[in-house]
């Protein structure tokens, strides 16, 4: 089968869903590629270089439409490019299913296969065809870049002989894969960074980010971020206020604000308020990376760059990975290139739609006429941190209570086993004669010294101890030294052998044990 | 003489206690090992110049001999063939009570025939001898020269006869349990021993095999061990006990060739002890203090070690003796994600980046020679200033405490190598731990998913490491056949290869 790659339409748009490189490992999988002539430009990928790679360059959108069979891209397709499936074709492409209903309906009505690359499962196998990480990743280093340029000053203090420079104090809200990238890049350009998220189980990964994780003063049941699929969900009215209060606190120190903050298929909520915005200092930069929902600053304008009368920047762009459009083409055609070995299990350039597979029936939007979105939830949930289970403290009283009950649970046992053998021997005693019950007691103190004594034995020396216990264990042969004075000749015969093995016994088990021990060596 | 030689039995029985408890430390137990050789020596020696004894000219030879035997076998033996060793040489400790529990039947046996006929001559001669007709027939004199005769025989009896011939006939039927018991005992730790060490030298196939009948057959083997012990005891004859043997013998090898590889410490414990067990039971018969004494020692000993294990497993010792796992309470937990692969620069990397390394060793180091590598790598590693250390599960191995001595042998410092339960709270500051030929004792199913058959075992819980590298030799399961979750973790790395050529490659990549 064919893979084909058409220009981006949307305006802008700088990057493309096949790489030279990815085409390469497409090849492999024994696919053909195609792709439309000047589509990797925006990225810095020539014509020549696919060509290069065995790519097959089609001059217009049009015909590689009609060649190809699979066409993957980037941006989810307008009405035009809609027009172009057939029942044959498969998409492979961000798609928005769950605010474009036209766009599904017009892919039913074709009859096409269409995998929406936003809606790959997060389960840890899907991770590397996850694009909307990568791409937020992404994202998250640029708006740090965007606040950079836009930012008059260092992001790391210095002392210098021109003066003292402070560092520059950055607050990232939302620790998801963008958050947390923003987390990365800021703290390594130097700046003090502290960032929020809804859920605190991530504030680990935020503290082993090198950032300062911003606690609020609330006490409520937080919920699991395990139960959404590892997103944050709506919070109460009390956890916002206390969280707002928070941020009121914090925005006139703060210089550069990074909002991050989306819930799946909703409008983004407002974290950054206008009265923040007013108590900032001039000169500093808000990127609201959820600009495209609405924004988590009311006054953010999308896809712009605007500063507030009180000479705040606020920065709406929505295409910071096409920004960076090589870097993310080439992250993005990786994940199409996971995504086809997934639909290729046998490797020869078929694709095989298997709707039994978490990962694939959970991408998929359209599937031989029938509309498959929304997905039914995954088998596999999420892994995400378990909620720690809180042992309650012991109170001394109660803890004293526990050693006695303790105490005297080990006493009763001993007692019942001290009174149960003391029983059992007396009995013997009754029948047993005096001689045997003189060997017996032996017996019984030799057990009870041998149990003592082993416990104390380290771990480490358990090998030499079954050594060195082998080697007296051929104390048998005292047996068979007092036979073999004896007049038969078959009770002298076994007397001899049993001579000779336990003779070996004694110096190999010895021999042995003194060479393992000799190894043992302090450093 | 009596006297002398119970008194060495009582230095020589406490020369034992102290070598036993001496092996608490490292350094104690090489002076530990002198108290036992003495202790040995100063029995053998006084058993051989007390009653009883004779026969000099053949069992003082016989002992050198033995002795040059065990020389070069404890002076060749390689480190990782350890667990044979001890295995068979649990095998002549188990033989030499059979045959010594069947002279005591024979011994018996020789005893009670001059004490019946004495007994059967006695009258006659009382008649003749107290006959009012003056004379005596020469036929009549024969008789009594022969009865006079055998009652000296009889009076002249030392050592171990002389004390048989002094035993009444509730004596005499508990020494015939005694000595069957130490029979069976020895019988089963000689076969037992025989297949472990097969299995262990690779001769045997290391799976748990059972003949049709399974358990039953053990069962029926045991009920007719019984039946032959109540026989023997009424008859007296050798053939119920020659019987019994046979079907010790049978148990011991059925019982064994029941349990699979990686059980194999517990095993080999178990006979430890059974070996100790035999020896005392001889101990009774004989009426030998010092083999009691030391029988308990190393039966105990056994036995401690064998609930060690088990509980390192968190088996009952029953299951491991019938042989294999559990079954499973449900459908085992699913895995997702995937084996990553990683080739030995990525290793070389994480490793210089790392200041502290958790190595933990399996029976798959042993098996592929590598702790000569593993130690190499230690002393580079360390050469670096980095913390490595170790991690030794109590089952990892074919015997107990078997990594101890390999490391050991490789001249790693036994204070970096550590107990489960010393390091298992480090793992979380550890910046890279490495898996060498282990799976089960590192299975986060064990802690996880209720339903596997090895939930609850304790485990090194390497996973919460920064990063696991994990040499294997290949995508497969381990001993038991679970699927081990931590090979699909995020921060686990497969190495794959066998352990030693990986060192080797890695070591050329870390200076």
């Amino acid at each position: 089968m064919k893979i084909g790659t058409p220009k981006e339409v949307f305006d802008g748009e700088n990057r493309v869903a096949m790489t030279p490189d990815s085409a390469k490992q497409l090849q492999k999988l024994g696919y053909a590629c195609a792709i439309e002539s000047g589509a990797g430009a925006g990225a810095g990928f020539s014509d020549a270089v696919y060509e290069e790679a065995g790519v097959e360059v089609i001059k217009t959108a049009a015909a590689l439409w009609k060649e190809v069979d699979i066409i993957a891209k980037v941006r989810q397709p307008n009405e035009t490019e809609l027009k172009r499936l057939s029942s044959d074709k498969t998409l492979i492409s961000f798609f928005n299913p769950a605010g474009n209903e036209a766009g599904m309906d017009a892919a039913k009505a074709k009859g096409a296969n269409v995998i929406a690359m936003e809606m790959v499962p997060r389960i840890s196998r899907a991770q590397k065809m996850d694009a909307l990480s990568s791409m937020a990743n992404i994202a998250g280093y640029r708006a740090v870049i965007e606040a950079g340029n836009n930012f008059g000053r260092f992001f790391t203090g210095q002392v210098t002989a021109a003066g003292k420079v402070p560092p520059a104090k950055v607050l990232i809200v939302g620790a998801g894969v963008a958050g947390l990238a923003a987390i990365g890049t800021s703290t390594s350009l130097g700046a003090i960074t502290y960032a929020f998220d809804v859920r605190p189980e991530v504030a680990e990964q935020v503290e082993s980010m090198g950032a300062e994780f911003v606690y609020l003063d609330f006490e409520e049941e937080q919920q699991d971020g395990a139960a959404t699929g590892g997103y944050a969900s709506v919070q109460s009215d009390e956890f916002r206020e206390a969280q707002l209060a928070k941020f009121r606190e914090l925005a006139p120190e703060v210089d550069i604000v990074i909002t991050t903050a989306l819930i799946p298929n909703r409008e983004a909520p407002e974290l950054w308020t206008k009265d923040m915005v007013e108590a900032m200092k001039p000169g500093s930069v808000i990127v609201d990376l959820a600009a495209e929902k609405g924004g988590n600053c009311k006054l953010t304008v999308m896809d712009e760059k605007i500063v507030t009368d009180n000479g705040v920047t606020i920065i709406g762009y929505t295409d910071f990975p096409s920004r960076m459009a090589a870097q993310s083409s080439s992250l993005y055609a990786t994940n199409i290139r996971h995504m086809m070995a997934d639909l290729t299990p046998e490797k020869d350039g078929q694709i095989n739609h298997d709707m039994e597979d978490d990962v694939i029936r959970g991408a998929t939007v359209t599937f031989e006429g029938e509309i498959t979105f929304p997905p039914p939830p995954p088998k596999v949930q999420a892994i995400a941190a378990k909620p720690k289970e809180v042992v309650p403290e012991l109170t001394p009283e109660e803890k004293r209570a526990a050693e006695v009950a303790a105490f005297k649970q080990q006493t009763k046992q001993q007692v019942m086993l001290l009174g149960g053998g003391g029983a059992l021997i007396l009995l013997l005693g009754l029948v047993a004669p005096a001689s045997f019950m003189q060997h017996f007691i032996v017996f019984v103190l030799a057990c009870f010294v041998g149990f003592q004594v082993i416990w104390g034995v380290a771990h480490s020396l358990h090998t030499p101890l079954m050594a060195v216990t082998n080697a007296i264990s051929s104390i048998i042969i005292l047996g068979a030294v007092m036979q073999i004075g004896s007049g038969s000749f078959l009770v002298i015969l076994l007397a001899a052998l049993s001579v000779f093995m336990a003779g070996i016994n004694i110096f190999g088990g010895f021999l042995v044990t003194r060479r393992m021990l000799a190894m043992f060596q302090k450093s | 003489m009596l006297g002398f030689t119970t008194a060495a039995y009582v230095v020589a029985a406490v020369l034992f206690i102290l070598s036993l408890g001496g092996l608490s430390g490292q350094e104690s137990a090489k002076r530990a090992v002198w108290y036992g050789i003495v202790g040995m020596a100063l029995a053998v020696c006084a058993t051989l110049i007390g009653p009883g004894a004779g026969l000099w000219w053949l069992s003082v030879p016989l002992i050198i001999a033995g002795g040059a035997i065990g020389y070069q076998l404890a002076s060749k033996v390689e480190m990782t063939q350890m667990p044979e060793l001890v295995a068979g040489m649990h095998a002549l400790v188990g033989l030499a009570a059979v045959f010594v529990g069947f002279n005591a039947h024979f011994e018996l046996a020789n005893v009670l025939a001059l004490k019946g006929a004495i007994v059967t001559l006695l009258p006659e001669v009382a008649g003749i001898l107290s006959s009012p007709k003056g004379f005596v027939w020469p036929a009549e004199l024969a008789l009594v020269a022969e009865t006079k005769a055998l009652v000296e025989e009889y009076k002249s009896l030392e050592g171990f006869a002389a004390l048989l011939a002094k035993k009444d006939a509730v004596e005499i039927a508990i020494l015939r349990i005694e000595a069957s018991l130490g029979i069976w005992i020895g019988a089963v730790t000689f076969t037992g021993s025989v297949i472990a060490y097969g299995k262990l030298s690779g001769r045997v196939t290391s799976a748990a095999e059972k003949l049709p009948g399974g358990h039953m057959l053990n069962a029926g083997a045991a009920a007719l061990s019984l039946v032959c012990l109540i026989w023997y005891m009424n008859s007296a004859s050798l053939l119920p006990l020659l019987i019994l043997t046979i079907a010790a013998l049978f148990i011991g090898y059925h019982l064994i060739m029941g349990i699979g590889g990686a059980d194999m410490p517990v095993v080999v414990s178990m006979l430890n002890s059974y070996s100790g067990w035999a020896a005392a039971a001889i101990g009774f018969s004989l009426g030998n203090d010092l083999l009691i004494v030391v029988g308990a020692l190393v039966g105990s000993s056994g036995a401690i070690l064998s609930y060690i294990m088990c509980k390192a497993m968190n088996r009952s010792f029953v299951s491991v003796i019938l042989g294999g796992f559990g079954g499973a309470s449900g459908p085992a937990m699913e895995v997702e994600g995937e084996q990553i692969a990683i080739e030995a620069d990525g290793v070389a990397a994480a490793l210089d980046d790392a200041d502290s390394v958790v190595i933990i060793p399996g029976y798959g180091m042993a098996v592929a020679q590598a702790q000569q590598n593993v130690a190499e790598l230690t002393r580079r590693l360390r050469a670096k200033g980095k913390n490595v250390r170790f991690a030794i599960h109590p089952v990892a191995g074919r015997l107990p405490g078997h990594m101890n001595v390999l490391l050991a042998e490789a001249k790693v410092p036994y204070d970096i190598v550590l107990e489960m339960d010393e390091i298992n709270d480090d793992f979380p500051e550890t910046d890279v731990a490495i898996v060498i030929g282990s799976n089960d004792i590192v299975n986060p199913a064990a802690q996880e998913d209720p339903n596997s058959p090895i939930a609850g075992m304790p485990v090194l819980e390497c996973w919460k490491a920064k990063q696991v590298f994990v040499s294997k030799r290949g995508q497969g399961t381990g001993y038991s056949g679970i699927e081990n979750p931590l090979f699909f973790k995020e921060n686990t790395r497969m190495f794959y290869g066998d352990a030693k050529a990986s060192l080797d490659k890695l070591l050329t990549m870390i200076d």
